[in-house]
């Protein structure tokens, strides 16, 4: 085992998936000999050549609807958009191709690529270099939406996702990119997609996140337990879509009280859903409403500003103790 | 016949007026006023020291991520010389010497590489569009402002600007294929300054030269060498002219070079070798036109000098300015500001949220 940062345990999953099958090729811009603009294709181009870590123009929509006809003729293209904020020229491709060619060829074509992108706030960056637009893509029917928060599930995720036989989006938390380390094995590790994960197990309140703002979750969990002597049951969603229900309607049931923490805008977001899935299994068992911590409904602001936008421990935590006091 | 030649009456010309050394092409000296040639010159001066000045703002924290223009000043300035100020500037991201130029303050670049958005902000209505980030997607506004102009039958063009990397984009041939169509008045400027971040022009696309694209939308393509101030100007001015006087549109490739990095958070050393970057030293747009204009008796080394110490100065006053704002700090309702003509209701009540949180944490932290 070795401590990794999320960029290290992706490289590595691509690395292995390349040496383990020459169908998996990576492309998109910067990837060759630049490694990627965050480094997470770095010395791919060394050990596989610029055939399977292919710079291509400059054109998103190109790298994905390239993507797509690889994946018919039988490879597995990873490709990469260098920032989801760039994304929307190649959304075309993915809803109108990508999620729907099986569907049309009834079963006799399909579409098994990863489109890798980095998403999220908190970098200091430039206009859209910020947003979590996450929704746009789990809300298309034939795609699987993939959101890892640390190196060892991002590591397991990817893998899983460049063997899954249908298009999968896999977003990456630009702000946990290097935040910390986690220890990753060298031998292979898969996860399902479509599962969440129970990070720590509680009886008051149910907080359901994913992504980057699993740090600010799990950190306010420790203060209300700290502080307050609450016990929150923290969940990982991992996968948007399919979204996985069952274990926070479980958690539900147990704690009657729910909040769902994520840095895209409120409405229409995630936990739109999220919260819908409480209502229709849940409604019972509930004490209080539900309540959201999400990014507002405004274009995240120029740096200068997006701590205020982003949903932060302090934030979090007062919205728990709301719920609980309710 | 079954099979015979199409006869197509174009071809790119290539245009180079003062070389690399400074030696001038006579008969092609486009005889600027000596007034206007000093103007073109002290802003390509403080187009490179603006950017020196930024480059060490941002290497000590104080504003974030940017892209420099060094190396550019010629193609951006000669270009955008070329149009008076009620026609309309469609920049991407690289064109912060041109942007000076158009009447955008050196302290509204700084806010906004700090991460204000007051950084937008003018006090005076200027035809401009601000800084596009997404690769070649201000190209199609530019065809709009275009149509627009002759709808209205104005005498206005549009000049808009893109790099090499964008000639790939779908955006960049929607745009070109519009504006022939329309035969609208936009000037495509393309900035081929060699490097897409870490791909280079000769991955980018198999054309022989990028000016050549024009040609398959029937609109007249020219090649100039972009670290020629006076190259561009005059092929900006020819393609003005043209638009102007209803001709239609032009696309005019600059080549030049990114002697910098993509934007400061890239590591050019990576993929691109230091003799590449020396030999292009070699063509700086720079030291020509200066020695262009020693040797029309209109300026001196003590004159760069002292024109190098007041730029410094005025600098200095816009990063005081700046600085003093964004140490004021902006206040974070105002991310609510903006966002519709009016604020519907669940913007309302979230800007109050927003407040409230706010006020608790300083009560937090007060007590």
């Amino acid at each position: 085992m070795a401590k990794m940062t999320m960029v290290q345990a992706l490289n590595l999953a691509l690395k292995q998936e390349m040496e383990k099958d020459e169908s998996v090729i990576v492309l998109g811009e910067d990837v060759g000999l630049d490694g990627g603009v965050f480094r997470v294709t770095d010395g791919l181009i060394d050990q596989f050549g610029d055939q399977r870590s292919l710079d291509t123009p400059l054109a998103e929509s190109g790298i994905v609807g390239m993507s797509i006809g690889m994946a018919v003729y039988g490879l597995r293209p990873v490709c990469e958009i260098q920032f989801s904020g760039f994304s929307y020229l190649n959304f075309h491709q993915i809803e109108s191709h990508a999620a729907r060619l099986r569907w049309r060829s009834q079963g006799q074509l399909h579409v098994p690529m990863v489109l890798r992108t980095p998403y999220g706030g908190g970098v200091r960056a430039l206009e859209h270099h910020s947003e979590s637009r996450e929704v746009f893509y789990a809300h298309i029917p034939g795609l699987k939406m993939v959101i890892p928060s640390g190196p060892r599930n991002a590591r397991a995720l990817l893998v899983s996702a460049i063997r899954d036989p249908d298009p999968v989006i896999f977003f990456e938390g630009k702000a946990i990119y290097r935040a910390f380390r986690e220890e990753v094995p060298e031998e292979e590790e898969t996860m399902s997609i479509g599962k969440s994960q129970v990070i720590t197990k509680g009886k008051d309140i149910t907080m359901i996140s994913y992504g980057a703002m699993m740090r600010p979750t799990l950190e306010a969990a420790v203060e209300l337990e700290q502080k307050d002597g609450i016990e929150a049951e923290v969940i990982d969603l991992l996968s948007i879509s399919p979204l996985d229900d069952q274990l926070f309607i479980q958690s539900v049931n147990k704690t009657g009280r729910a909040m769902v923490i994520h840095e895209a805008p409120r409405s229409f977001g995630p936990g739109a859903e999220i919260v819908s899935r409480i209502m229709e299994k849940a409604f019972y068992f509930l004490e209080a409403p539900i309540s959201r911590v999400t990014g507002f409904d405004v274009t995240i602001p120029l740096f200068s500003r997006e701590m205020a936008y982003l949903p932060g421990v302090q934030r979090i935590v007062s919205a728990a103790r709301k719920t609980l006091s309710t | 016949m079954p099979r015979k030649k199409i006869d197509l009456p174009y071809q790119v010309e290539y245009l180079s007026i003062l070389d690399e050394k400074g030696e001038l092409d006579e008969k092609l000296d486009p005889n600027i006023s000596d007034e206007y040639l000093l103007k073109l010159h002290r802003a390509m001066l403080l187009g490179r020291t603006f950017d020196a000045r930024l480059l060490n703002l941002q290497r000590q924290g104080r504003i974030g991520t940017f892209a420099p223009i060094t190396g550019q000043e010629a193609s951006q300035l000669g270009a955008v010389s070329a149009l008076r100020p009620s026609d309309w500037f469609v920049p991407s991201f690289r064109e912060t010497a041109a942007e000076l130029w158009r009447g955008r303050t050196m302290e509204s670049v700084i806010l906004a590489f700090g991460g204000f958005s007051e950084g937008a902000k003018s006090e005076e209505k200027l035809n401009n569009l601000p800084v596009a980030v997404p690769v070649a997607s201000q190209v199609l506004h530019a065809v709009g402002i275009g149509w627009a102009i002759k709808y209205r039958q104005k005498d206005d063009v549009v000049m808009t600007f893109f790099g090499d990397g964008g000639t790939s984009e779908g955006d960049f041939h929607e745009g070109m294929n519009f504006a022939a169509v329309y035969q609208v008045p936009v000037i495509f400027v393309c900035q081929n300054n060699q490097w897409a971040i870490s791909v280079p022009r000769s991955k980018q696309t198999h054309s022989k030269t990028l000016a050549q694209k024009a040609l398959a939308y029937d609109m007249p393509g020219i090649q100039v060498d972009g670290n020629d101030v006076l190259a561009v100007y005059v092929a900006a001015t020819e393609a003005v002219e043209r638009a102007r006087s209803g001709g239609g549109p032009t696309m005019i490739e600059c080549v030049t070079y990114r002697m910098m990095m993509h934007t400061t958070a890239d590591d050019p050393k990576r993929y691109r070798t230091e003799e590449e970057v020396e030999a292009w030293k070699k063509r700086d747009p720079l030291p020509r036109f200066q020695k262009y204009l020693k040797d029309k008796n209109l300026l001196t080394e003590e004159n760069i000098n002292g024109l190098e110490q007041e730029i410094k100065d005025e600098i200095q006053t816009a990063v005081e300015n700046a600085e003093e704002q964004m140490k004021a700090g902006g206040d974070p309702l105002d991310m609510f500001e903006h966002a519709y003509a009016e604020l519907p209701p669940n913007l309302i009540a979230q800007r109050e949220e927003l407040k409230q949180e706010l006020a608790a944490m300083k009560e937090e932290s007060n007590g």
